[in-house]
């Protein structure tokens, strides 16, 4: 589904990532772990197509055609989907708005034509519960005064109604409650299917307790250093990231 | 510059979708102004003396005064003598739709207002102002079984001299204002508005303001009387063709709400506001003022302002009555060359008083916008409050907010409260709206109705939708 190979990238002219490898396959569930500013972030950015972010090297393949030929919108129409570390308020649009637009952008984009209200309303308070939030986040201004959890809670409403192909989550854990991490896990966990790839950016072991994943990767200096089974998450846990980053840089074909 | 501001460039560069012009045969009185064209005006429309006397005074009174020149606005001298004050399309008196021009139907079609009842929306009658005249105004024998009195001002000064002798100039003084004077000299026409004690109008009502003719300036007048425990809830629109030169457009409206009565005004203005150089363009220069006669009663301005080269506008309201309440709620789009210099007057006279303003700029290219308000509590005024609120929202880095809030309160115990803000669409929500699908144009244009949507809440239903497509197609262009 995804197969990224050399990626370099750059911020405001500073390189960032400086050669990632990562393949990920349909109906996997991918970890990333990796010290703070290693480019995690930058790396779901750079997928996900924001414009700030530099590509200078490398090639990227999603659903075999290049991802960089796509624009962001299409990307997301396309069936990939961003839990951002930093969810963003948008003043005077409402929750439900966003999905509802979010939701026919994608149905447009597929030739489709728009739900009804009837139909969106029902399949929201489907989803809704899902996460366990009350229905008057739908008609609050988009992420506006949410409390941090609340933020976190949110994008996974919203990855749950659009229902993505591919869903990167930058450390949707962090933050959370025990209570409300095993409600954002759930959220994932009954996303999952075989169709349908996952990439969990995360700092704690414990939130691959509740999604399991298939690969943990180990990210530092911009390449992916380390990769492994969830053992790796435990072994990482136990020793820090030190031990690894003594290692050489791993050469990653999963 | 990024390219995301480039973007935005393109973006607030569309077409003006109202710039036709219609060919037809116009009685226009050549360019000039002086007494006699002051005559002739009234003349034209059998004007009642008390009327031509009116227009003279205040003729004289302005060759007195001086064009205002504190608003935050930049435009070259206007010449007077070469506009035309009095163009009418030359189909005189038509009542009866089948008497009416069927060039007249036809524009008003195409700008989205059909003049048959029978196709108008649901439940607005409408006022169409061509130029210098009324060209038509529906369901006034619905209205009129109401009690309702919904005409041109012209033909309420031939049916109720009386009223308009009254209250005209009662909340607008002739000399309150350099453009006012000029207006008081020679209006042309504009809508008349009674609403009998205890009538809840059934319809919206709404008038249409065209301007089609060259080199011509359009002066309309409109006068709205609610008397006590009266309601009725008003809108106008406006819109000009594309011409390489400025027109000139200064209106005055006046609003008497008496005991108990509320009067919602809502403007749609959407005249042309020139080329992404600055050429051409309605200069709107009007004053408009309501009083709150009676206590209890209620008078609130909704505008959206999205047209125009150079807006000037401050809709006011005199709280005279006891427990009176004003309200102002506006949004004002400035892109390409645009100046607009609005706000509002909040005058508290009465106990009890209560205003409220909110506010919202946008400013796009190398659009101005100045908010500027004043909020005046009168020693008389015990107990006041007001609640302002003014938000600037700028879109790329050449355009400009200015926002300049007074204050005059000689009532120690008034409440005054204001907040400001200034803010840019941020690269962090555009990416966020567009990692989830949307377009850059689509995320560009929610996230403005989003700014905007205290004051959208507050038009009419109909309206809220109209104004907020408006400012879609303000904003939209070709994006890469
Ligand atoms: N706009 C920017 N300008 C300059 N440097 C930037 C910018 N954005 C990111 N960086 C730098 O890029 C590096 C990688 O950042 P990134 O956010 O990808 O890290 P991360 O692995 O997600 O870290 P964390 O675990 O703290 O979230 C950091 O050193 C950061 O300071
Ligand atoms: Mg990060």
């Amino acid at each position: 589904m995804l197969s990224i190979r050399n990626l370099h990238a750059s911020v405001a002219g500073k390189p960032i990532l400086r050669g990632i490898n990562l393949e990920v396959k349909k109906g996997e569930v991918h970890a990333i772990m990796g010290p703070n500013g290693s480019g995690k972030s930058t790396l779901a950015n750079v997928l996900a197509g924001r414009e700030s972010y530099e590509v200078t090297q490398g090639e990227v393949f999603y659903r075999n055609s290049n991802l960089f030929a796509l624009s962001t919108e299409e990307r997301a129409c396309e069936g990939i989907f961003l839990a951002f570390q930093y969810p963003v308020e948008i003043p005077g649009v409402s929750n439900i708005y966003l999905l509802k637009a979010a939701v026919n952008a994608r149905r447009k984009h597929q030739g489709m034509s728009e739900m009804s209200a009837v139909d969106f309303l029902k399949m929201v308070r489907e989803k809704i519960k899902l996460v366990e939030m009350k229905e008057e986040f739908l008609h609050r201004a988009v992420n506006e005064g949410f409390s941090g959890g609340e933020k976190k809670r949110n994008e996974i409403l919203q990855m749950a109604v659009i229902e993505p192909t591919l869903a990167v989550l930058d450390e949707t854990d962090s933050g959370l409650d025990i209570d409300a991490l095993k409600i954002v896990a759930n959220g994932v966990n009954s996303l999952r299917n075989e169709d349908r790839a996952f990439i969990v950016i995360t700092h704690y072991q414990r939130l691959l307790d509740y999604i399991v994943p298939d690969f943990v990767h180990v990210l530092a200096e911009g390449k992916v250093v380390k990769s492994g089974g969830k053992e790796l998450a435990l072994e990482l846990e136990k020793q820090g990231y030190k031990w690894i980053e003594k290692e050489p840089a791993a050469e990653l074909r999963v | 510059m990024s390219t995301s501001t480039q973007d935005l460039n393109k973006l607030v560069s569309r077409e003006y979708k109202e710039g036709f012009v219609t060919d037809i045969e116009a009685d226009t009185l050549p360019p000039g102004l002086s007494e006699d064209v002051v005559r002739a005006i009234s003349a034209k429309k059998a004007e009642p003396e008390f009327m031509l006397d009116w227009r003279l005074a205040a003729y004289r009174n302005w060759l007195t005064m001086q064009d205002p020149k504190w608003a935050h606005v930049h435009y070259p001298p206007i010449d007077f003598q070469a506009i035309s004050y009095f163009s009418a399309p030359k189909t005189d008196g038509p009542k009866s739709l089948d008497e009416v021009d069927p060039k007249l139907l036809e524009t008003y079609e195409k700008l989205g207002i059909p003049l048959q009842e029978q196709k108008a929306l649901a439940g607005v009658a409408v006022d169409a102002v061509f130029d210098s005249v009324s060209v038509k105004t529906t369901f006034r024998e619905t209205l009129a079984d109401a009690g309702v009195i919904f005409c041109s001002i012209s033909d309420a000064l031939q049916q109720h001299p009386d009223l308009v002798r009254q209250y005209l100039g009662s909340v607008v003084p002739p000399g309150d204002n350099y453009y006012a004077a000029l207006n008081s000299a020679v209006f042309s026409d504009g809508s008349f508005v009674y609403i009998p004690k205890g009538v809840r109008c059934p319809m919206e009502l709404s008038t249409y303001f065209r301007i089609n003719a060259m080199n011509t300036g359009q002066f309309e007048r409109t006068l709205i009387i609610a008397d006590e425990d009266s309601y009725v809830s008003y809108l106008e629109g406006c819109t000009a063709p594309m011409r390489d030169e400025n027109q000139l457009h200064a209106a005055v409206v006046e609003l008497v709400a008496m005991e108990n009565a509320e009067i919602k005004y809502s403007t749609v203005q959407n005249w042309y506001p020139g080329d992404e150089q600055g050429r051409g363009g309605i200069y709107n220069f009007v004053t408009k003022r309501g009083a709150c006669r009676g206590p209890s009663s209620k008078i609130s301005w909704t505008q959206v302002e999205t047209g125009s080269a150079i807006t000037w506008k401050y809709p006011s309201v005199l709280l005279e009555g006891d427990r009176s309440v004003g309200e102002f709620y506006s949004v004002a789009l400035t892109r390409h060359m645009q100046q607009a210099d609005t706000g509002t007057k909040m005058i508290h006279i009465g106990k009890d008083t209560r205003s409220t303003i909110i506010s919202k700029g946008i400013s796009a290219g190398h659009g101005q916008n100045v908010y500027r308000g004043l909020v005046k509590v009168l020693k008389s005024a015990h107990n006041a409050r007001n609640y302002s609120q003014c938000d600037s929202l700028l879109l790329g880095d050449r355009c400009g907010a200015h926002t300049f809030p007074y204050m005059e309160i000689k009532n120690p115990a008034a409440q005054v409260e204001h907040e400001a803000t200034t803010s840019k669409i941020s690269e962090d929500q555009l990416f966020y709206c567009m990692q989830r699908g949307l377009s850059e144009e689509n995320a560009i244009s929610m996230i403005v109705n989003g700014f905007c949507k205290d004051v959208f809440k507050k038009l009419p239903m109909e309206f809220a939708v109209e104004a907020q497509k408006l400012l879609d197609v303000s904003l939209e262009g070709a994006v890469g």
